[in-house]
């Protein structure tokens, strides 16, 4: 489709917007959705289809597409489905891509690693109070426990873009918390 | 009855109209929006709806749903207008759900880009309140939902541009000194490198119309939402300041004043005014208002007219579907009303 706004360059930015009363919807080139202001609001969100493949050297190659792809236990959403639409399929696709979106996830954030408001469970788990769930992040300094400390190196690793080793790391993260799970019942 | 959110003026209401916080939440046992059938959709919205609606606190009873795929196109586009729902919410079907609040403080859409957007608006600049709102909120139905959570990552949502807290906190600014001086554009590069988004509130692209502005944190993995919100209050404060201390300059020139009188003897004559031509005077005798050139118009009265005057929200209070040159008469006899002709 080419960009409703210059119509020479292909559109590849969809607004949606309420002007003048009327929801309106606009295809647009990279470059006049840009001048029109939508490049560091929507920017990211809208383009990050094409924003993954070009960081992971994407399209796909030819040979993976004809091999079986992986796809998600949780949705059945594959990897290039994903980057395709700059949506993930379910939470479960965190898991089985993990390795795959973080660089992704990396550029948008400049982290890997959740600090502030955790779930209830979570919460609980880590031995926090509810009064005040405001405050978790600033609780986080107390003993470390192997989890954390494990939680501490990956973010490390990630940061240097170790990823073989954050993957390692990760993969620990997970024996443990399979082996908690599995002791709580 | 009581005043809503947008039609009061509230703390550093000079420069802010008003405040949001977003918190971007899912249902762990569904596939992300975009990946559910129609029955799960409708299974998510029951489940929201539930929680919500029954849970064990007071605020359950305030609460009503809004089935929007059941209503007009004008009354949809009137939510938005009235900044309770985002336009995406409203642009195609699909068991879209509303819980509203009776104040319209607090809206929570069920199945937009993901299962549960949370959000709580106030009048003027009063980030912890809305935060602690949300949050409060949040936890009510983390008691009766089980999100889908990760220890690394955080809330997981269907776009990882908003992994982590999940939570977007922002402010709508009026910045008419630093918008005439042309000063924006440098503002929101540098604030972008600070990790807030600057964009243009009402009309369209990077050139707001009205001087209307919106700021909001961007990353919301690896930063806690106090820090977020701490870090989006410096960077307001600093903007107010410099705001009010360009205006003050500005006051005092003549040109200025003349643009912000001929701005008010518009308003109070104009029997025909388009949206765009009234918001940009309204901004101008905003201006007039803050600076003390003008007296006999108070801010609570721009606040809800610059919501007011918007095509949807204006033929919603007239009951009736108008013509774009109908609603320009009923428009401009509104504002006549209320500014005083």
């Amino acid at each position: 489709m080419l960009c409703q706004k210059c119509k020479t360059r292909q559109a590849n930015t969809h607004i949606k917007q309420v002007i003048n009363g009327e929801l309106t919807e606009m295809d647009l080139c990279q470059e006049c959705a840009s001048k029109l202001g939508y490049d560091n609001a929507f920017g990211d969100f809208l383009d990050i289809g094409s924003m993954m493949s070009g960081f992971l050297g994407m399209p796909m190659p030819t040979i993976s597409a004809l091999a079986r792809e992986e796809k998600c236990p949780g949705c059945g959403a594959t990897f290039s489905q994903i980057t395709k639409s700059g949506r993930v399929g379910c939470a479960k696709c965190y898991d089985t891509f993990y390795d795959r979106l973080l660089p992704m996830i990396k550029r948008i954030h400049g982290n890997t690693v959740h600090t502030g408001k955790r779930l209830r469970t979570a919460r609980l788990e880590s031995g926090k109070t509810e009064t005040a769930p405001v405050q978790t992040e600033s609780k986080a300094e107390k003993k470390p426990t192997e989890l954390e400390q494990l939680s501490e190196k990956l973010a490390a690793a990630i940061k240097s873009q170790e990823f073989e080793q954050a993957a390692q790391l990760r993969d620990r993260i997970n024996e443990i918390k399979a082996r908690e799970a599995r002791d709580n019942g | 009855m009581d005043k809503k959110w947008y039609e009061k003026n509230g703390a550093e209401g000079d420069v802010v109209i008003s405040t949001r916080v977003r918190l971007a939440r899912n249902l762990e046992k569904y596939p992300f929006p975009a990946r559910c059938s129609n029955e799960l959709r409708q299974q998510i919205a029951e489940k929201v709806k539930d929680a919500v609606l029954n849970s064990n606190s007071v605020i359950s009873s305030r609460f009503s749903a809004l089935d929007v795929d059941n209503i007009s196109m004008g009354e949809r586009v009137s939510l938005v207008e009235r900044h309770l729902v985002s336009p995406e919410f409203i642009s195609d079907k699909g068991d879209k759900t509303l819980l509203l609040l009776d104040d319209e403080s607090v809206s929570i859409m069920i199945n937009e880009e993901d299962h549960v957007r949370l959000q709580v608006m106030c009048e003027g600049f009063d980030l912890d309140r809305a935060y602690e709102q949300a949050s409060r909120i949040d936890t009510l139905l983390d008691e009766r939902l089980k999100f889908a959570f990760s220890d690394t990552l955080g809330y997981l949502t269907q776009c990882p541009t908003n992994l982590g807290t999940g939570m977007r906190a922002s402010v709508m600014l009026h910045l008419p000194a630093l918008h005439d001086a042309k000063a924006m554009r440098k503002i929101t590069e540098n604030l972008s490198k600070l990790g807030i988004t600057v964009r243009g509130a009402y009309g369209e692209g990077s050139e707001p119309t009205a001087a209307f502005y919106q700021l909001s944190n961007q990353i919301t993995l690896g930063i806690g939402e106090k820090t977020a919100i701490e870090n989006l209050r410096n960077i307001t404060k600093q903007l107010i300041a410099q705001e009010l201390q360009s205006r003050q300059a500005m006051a005092k020139r003549i040109e200025v004043q003349d643009k912000i009188y001929r701005a008010e003897g518009i308003l109070k004559s104009a029997r025909l005014i388009d949206g765009g031509e009234a918001l940009k005077h309204l901004s101008r005798v905003r201006f007039g208002v803050t600076t003390g050139l003008i007296k006999d118009v108070s801010l609570d009265t721009i606040n809800r007219l610059i919501v007011e005057i918007q095509p949807a929200t204006l033929m919603k209070q007239t009951g009736k579907q108008l013509a774009p040159g109908e609603r320009d008469a009923v428009r401009a006899t509104l504002i006549r009303n209320n500014i005083g002709g």
